[in-house]
């Protein structure tokens, strides 16, 4: 859980970009970096692959001023996607407070999506922690592939594959271009900030 | 894990670091746990380190070593050391759930460092003895 210093008076809390490799979980904190630059006093590290692909993860800290008198910083990470790297996703998901699940609105990668989600599940009982517990926003990215005439499942189906048993909000997005893609991030901290403030209580 | 930390305990673990490492020319510590989150940590007013990045890289880093350790069958290593031309790099495993990162430059020699960190490491497990772990 979040890492609150009562001497220095702030909140550490770490938010996790989860979903299937090449759905957008990096170009979602690129599009962050970029927006906020002037904001975020600290480069954004990655740790890639020669084929540009998260190798470990992607980290952005920044901070968004005071909450009951305390500093909060907010850590966002992004978990390597590939199937293969599930060890180093594990590693990445301990001490989450709140994740952003960004599935893939392609029409191709329907079962990628469910796949991911399901591991997430996993990986997150691994560390006694449940699904449902745990604050979540999904985010349905690559909405403006539409416009190229690929095929995107429908709003319908992906909120039925990954949200009927959650029920948590969902945005469809557009990482690359930005659309909701802010949206997505301010809901997840206030999510994760009612979910820590609750448990201090 | 959840842990909570109350303001001696922090106190108590800054003076540590302070006494045992800084004081004897390290040039930046840290102390975090486990998911990259600093819980103390203190320099000689000279370094500029991004210490919020190089904690979520430790951890990864270490969890990653810890990995690499089960495969070959032991159960970890307790500590790293990385060596560059001028700043060198020495993690050391405090409990299950605690690193603490010692950056020192070669003005110190690696045997001294690692009594000084031991000793750290000793004093700061007595102040998280008593840590609310759950």
């Amino acid at each position: 859980m979040a890492f609150v210093n009562p001497k220095k008076k702030e909140v550490q809390v770490k938010i996790v970009y989860y979903g299937p490799g090449r759905g957008g979980k990096t170009t979602n904190l690129e599009y962050i970096y970029d927006k906020f630059n002037k904001r975020i006093k600290t480069e954004m590290v990655t740790i890639k692959t020669h084929g540009d692909r998260t190798l470990f993860f992607d980290f952005l800290p920044f901070d968004i001023g005071k909450v009951n008198g305390y500093d909060v910083k907010i850590q966002l990470y992004t978990v390597p996607g590939q199937v293969k790297y599930n060890a180093t996703r594990r590693l990445v998901l301990r001490g989450v407070d709140g994740i952003v699940f960004v599935a893939d609105a392609m029409a191709v990668r329907r079962e990628k999506n469910i796949l991911s989600l399901k591991n997430l599940q996993e990986n997150l009982a691994n560390y006694k922690k449940s699904i449902f517990k745990t604050p979540m926003v999904l985010q349905y990215n690559k909405v403006d592939l539409a416009e190229q005439g690929i095929p995107l499942l429908p709003l319908e189906t992906i909120e039925r594959d990954l949200n009927s048993k959650l029920k948590t909000a969902s945005f469809p997005a557009s990482a690359i271009v930005g659309t909701n893609v802010v949206t997505t991030l301010k809901k997840i901290i206030s999510m994760t900030m009612a979910s820590i403030i609750k448990e201090l209580k | 894990m959840s842990y909570t930390l109350g303001q001696e305990q922090l106190d108590g673990m800054e003076e540590v670091l302070q006494q045992d490492l800084i004081d004897v020319g390290v040039r930046c510590v840290f102390l975090i746990d486990m998911a990259g989150n600093i819980i103390a940590n203190q320099d000689n007013g000279e370094s500029r380190h991004d210490v919020y990045s190089l904690a979520a890289l430790a951890a990864g880093n270490f969890g990653a070593v810890s990995a690499m350790a089960k495969i070959i069958g032991e159960g970890e290593f307790s500590l790293l050391f990385h060596k560059g031309k001028k700043e060198n790099i020495h993690f050391n495993k405090i409990a299950t759930e605690f690193l603490m990162i010692t950056i020192f430059s070669n003005d110190i020699s690696l045997g001294f460092l690692r009594l000084k960190v031991n000793e750290a490491v000793e004093r700061i497990k007595t102040i998280l003895g008593s840590i609310d772990a759950s």
